[in-house]
């Protein structure tokens, strides 16, 4: 039956104004503002002084490898973490204590940001609870500084990020049928096999996209790395933002915004290659 | 392994201990930020000197307390504000979105579908650079050509909601059209031949399928657009957000101030939460 | 007399299928009718296409006299139920039946007591604040049904909307269905895959198989008279039997089986000599040790199994070349002695068989 073009355009105007102005737009002159900048005149010419600039300075580049790697580091650091959560709930915990687990998973990570990265400020700090219990106990003598190192601040990117594998693998897991395990135990498997050759392989999608939204998150966040780690944490995205509001540079800012676009792109791009997915199915 | 079948003892105990401890550790931080929000002490850490309201209550001189801290009651007013905005806007993108991609058949849908889950994978830090600069784009080319001054151009309260609303518009998208996958087809059909318009169909039949999804969409978006902050850090003029509010107080210093804002957003968030979760239960 | 529908050569083609091919038929005014054909047959494409989901590809539907042609659904004067009845589920009972009257523009006293009347009329007084899932699957029925007719359809078309119901629930819907359609007076087009649906119910019955009508007849004259082996095999259960013509008139003519039976009978169509030929025999066509075999065709079979099944029960029998043959077993006692394994003798009038040439 032919629908009305009168309520195509209606779904479809709205749309098509959404994505063209606030995202294809924003980003097609993000990539020309890069490809800007004053010459020796203080003309706006065309230039790829920016991206010169950005393989010059090793501080630059070596921030940049550095949070691609933690983000990694992170990642994988969540997946381990997550596993054994995701399984006690989906698999393990009685019915009715499931669902107030999942209860408690999510509220944490319905609150800002801003107050848990704060909260664990005031736990680890030289001041803070956790060195008042240990000297109270007599365990340390005198407080030690526990933020603004990088263990610190890779605990803080978990712990921010955590829900975003925790929820896709508690949900695949779920679909997984009981009975598959049963069988496989009852066929002779050992535990470590059970994992490897059934619960691994059926997990597969939540991972992928549990990993994707993690790593990406990690990788541009900016209150755990700026709180967290101190003046000395070199995140990427310190890097952007101290060029767009500190020096004023948005050429040069912009140059390091499509860099870390690319970058994010890139990786997400090969781990969806990497496991045969497509972003759709891993988004639905 | 799993429910049904044999485990050890040992095993048993050490997955609760693991489990217990890894509740303990997502709920530390914000225990600790809302019992120090009663401390009777001019920072927030131990030792505890006793319960007190003040960081609620008390107007001054030496101590302001939040009811009385006009900075953050105005930022908290303007977070409302924004996520008011921001989840209208982005329920009824997002749903002309779901039946554009749900029910519509046209060219470059597949492009279209891609670019809608983009702002998945682009970082929050990159929206807010590019959509900065893409405004800032337009406010020169209408004040070049037209001298004409808009005010949305620039960092203000509604570039914040339009780019809060860019990437959140997508999450709602996917809400809404996961419910509308499971609509029956032929219950339009049946509208249809009981003399309802195209236009009535929608309204009468499937918005109202869809209601459910619908309000918890946007509840999400709210919470959303309550806690953000990478996005917003760029774009926010001379009103900030809770968060951006939050942020700039932390970072120069810390008063227990902060943790009575904590305080109440855990309450608010949790509760808002909460109720989501529970009306989606009673849906099913 | 008014036809209340009327299809002319409708054609429709879905790419290089034809689902429907050359359908033509006329629906008079307050009459039921009933098509009846396997699944795939073209059916529902044929019910689409009047209800205005689909467009034929050719042909006219006129109804009321006035050409359907680029009507949209909404504005055709036809009400459907559909196969699972989409009932719309976040609305009670009265706010189903009331939809239709409300996208009219009706007053509102106006709907209410439309309403009132058709749930009474339809077994359901008081019904109305419920909600659609604390109905029983008859009622959720009714209410599809109700939900049309208060728009006082011209032409009510249902899609097998008694598929979902359990057997027994089935049978009693089958009978009020076809009391209802007598009490409002609508036409009824009813389109199903069960014979025992659109004879019980029916006025006319069109038999459709790959997009053409068959037959199109009274329940009666499909299941004495079919026009096609197809009718013969799909209206009711039939014996068949292959072989060749060696005697014909315009009365009988004779069959000599491929299993060697030679059995007078009756022609349909030509059969003339020598060309091969099916023979369709019902089984309560075959009386068991007939007393007076005069004129009759008499054979042997061996009883291998009794199906029992009250009034409808059959004996399975084979024949001498072990093919099956079944046979109605009357419940009056008479046969209480057959048992597995015996020998029995069966025999049947000429005017009872019917035969047709030989399909390619």
């Amino acid at each position: 039956m032919p629908r009305s073009r009168m309520v195509f355009w209606i779904f479809f105007a709205p749309v098509i104004m959404w994505l063209m102005l606030l995202i294809v737009l924003p980003l097609c002159d993000l990539l020309t503002m890069s490809f800007r900048g004053e010459n020796d005149y203080g003309d706006m010419v065309w230039t790829l002084q920016n991206y010169i600039n950005f393989f010059d300075e090793p501080i630059y580049w070596l921030t940049f490898v550095r949070t691609c790697l933690y983000a990694v580091v992170t990642t994988v650091i969540v997946f381990l973490l997550s596993m054994p959560v995701s399984f006690y709930i989906a698999k393990l915990a009685r019915a009715r204590v499931q669902g107030a687990l999942m209860i408690m998973l999510l509220l944490p990570f319905w609150v800002s940001e801003l107050v848990r990265i704060y909260g664990w400020m005031i736990l680890l700090r030289e001041s803070g609870v956790l060195n008042f219990f240990m000297l109270k106990i007599g365990l340390i003598n005198k407080p030690i500084e526990m933020l603004y190192n990088d263990a610190t601040m890779i605990m803080g990117l978990v712990y921010t990020s955590m829900l975003f594998m925790v929820v896709p693998l508690v949900s695949v897991m779920e679909s997984l049928d009981d009975s598959l395990i049963e069988a496989a135990h009852d066929l002779g498997a050992g535990q470590w096999t059970i994992w490897r050759t059934i619960i691994i392989p059926h997990c597969k999608p939540g991972i992928t996209s549990g990993s994707i939204v993690v790593f990406m998150l990690v990788l541009g966040n900016y209150l755990t790395p700026n709180l967290m780690g101190g003046k000395n944490s070199l995140w990427f995205t310190e890097q952007i933002y101290n060029q767009f509001i500190a020096s004023f540079n948005w050429n040069q800012g912009s140059a390091f915004g499509f860099l870390l676009l690319v970058l994010s792109s890139l990786i997400i791009w090969s781990g969806l290659k990497l496991t045969r997915q497509k972003l759709g199915e891993v988004a639905s | 392994m799993i429910r049904s079948l044999p485990r050890s003892k040992q095993y048993n105990w050490s997955f609760n201990c693991f489990i217990l401890l890894y509740f303990v550790f997502l709920f530390a931080p914000l225990v600790v930020t809302c019992v120090l929000a009663f401390n009777n002490s001019d920072f927030p850490s131990l030792p505890w000197k006793g319960f007190s309201l003040d960081w609620f209550l008390s107007d001054g001189p030496d101590r302001i307390g939040l009811f009385h801290d006009d900075q953050n009651l105005r930022s908290i007013v303007t977070s409302f504000q924004t996520a008011f905005f921001v989840s209208i806007l982005s329920v009824v993108v997002g749903t002309c979105a779901s039946f554009l991609f749900e029910k519509e058949e046209f060219r470059f849908k597949g492009v279209l579908y891609f670019l809608m889950l983009a702002p998945l994978v682009i970082p929050g830090v990159i929206l807010g650079i590019s959509q900065l600069l893409a405004s800032n784009t337009a406010g020169m080319f209408f004040d070049e050509n037209f001298g004409l001054d808009f005010e949305v151009f620039r960092p203000s309260f509604w570039l914040v909601v339009l780019g809060q609303f860019s990437f959140i518009t997508t999450f709602v998208t996917l809400v809404v059209s996961a419910r509308l996958r499971k609509f029956d087809h032929s219950l339009e059909e049946a509208a249809l031949n009981l003399g309802a318009t195209q236009l009535g169909v929608i309204r009468h039949i499937t918005l109202k399928f869809l209601r459910p999804a619908i309000i918890g969409a946007g509840a999400v978006a709210f919470l959303m657009s309550f806690e953000n902050f990478n996005t917003t850090l760029f774009l926010v003029g001379s009103e900030p957000t809770l968060p951006i509010n939050l942020y700039l107080q932390v970072r120069d210093g810390s008063t227990p101030v902060i943790n009575a804002v904590s305080l109440l957003l855990i309450v608010g968030t949790s509760l808002l939460a909460l109720c989501n979760l529970y009306f989606s239960k009673k849906e099913e | 007399m008014i036809n209340d529908l009327s299809i002319t050569d409708m054609v429709k083609r879905f790419g290089d299928f034809t689902a429907v091919d050359g359908v033509s038929f006329d629906v008079p005014a307050g009459s039921f009718f009933s098509i009846l054909g396997p699944s795939g047959c073209g059916k529902t494409t044929l019910l689409r296409m009047i209800a205005g989901f689909e467009e034929p590809t050719s042909g006219d539907i006129e109804i009321r006299g006035g050409s359907m042609l680029g009507v949209p659904p909404n504005k055709r004067p036809v009400n459907l139920v559909f196969q699972h009845l989409a009932l719309f589920p976040m609305m009670n009972v009265a706010e189903n039946i009331a939809f239709g009257l409300k996208r009219r523009g009706v007053d509102v006293p106006t709907i209410t007591k439309k309403t009132e009347t058709i749930l009474e009329r339809v077994g359901l007084p008081g019904y109305g604040t419920k909600q659609i899932n604390q109905l029983s699957g008859g009622q959720k029925q009714r209410v599809a049904i109700a939900r049309c007719l208060v728009l006082e359809p011209s032409v009510l078309l249902l899609d097998e909307p008694l598929g979902a119901l359990d057997l027994k629930l089935r049978e009693q819907m089958k009978v009020e269905l076809k009391k209802l359609q007598a009490k409002v007076g609508t036409t009824f087009v009813y389109i199903t895959h069960d014979q025992s649906e659109a004879l019980v119910m029916s006025d006319r019955v069109a038999v459709m198989n790959k997009g053409r009508f068959e037959q199109v007849g009274i329940p009666q004259e499909l299941y004495g008279k079919p026009a096609t082996p197809f009718v013969a095999q799909f209206v009711g259960d039939n014996n068949k039997w292959s072989g060749k013509v060696v005697e014909s008139d315009l009365e009988k003519v004779r069959i000599e089986t491929d299993e060697g039976y030679s059995f007078l009978t009756k022609p349909h169509g030509a059969c003339s000599c020598g060309e091969r030929a099916d023979l369709f025999l019902r089984p309560e066509a075959m009386l068991i040790e007939p007393k007076d075999r005069s004129g009759l065709n008499v054979f042997e079979v061996s009883v291998k199994s009794i199906l029992f099944d009250g009034a409808n029960s059959h004996l399975l029998t084979t024949t001498r070349e072990d093919n099956e043959l079944i046979v109605s077993l009357p419940q009056n006692h008479r046969f209480d002695h057959i048992e597995p394994g015996d020998d029995i003798a069966v025999g049947w009038h000429p005017d009872s068989g019917i035969c047709f040439g030989a399909e390619e």
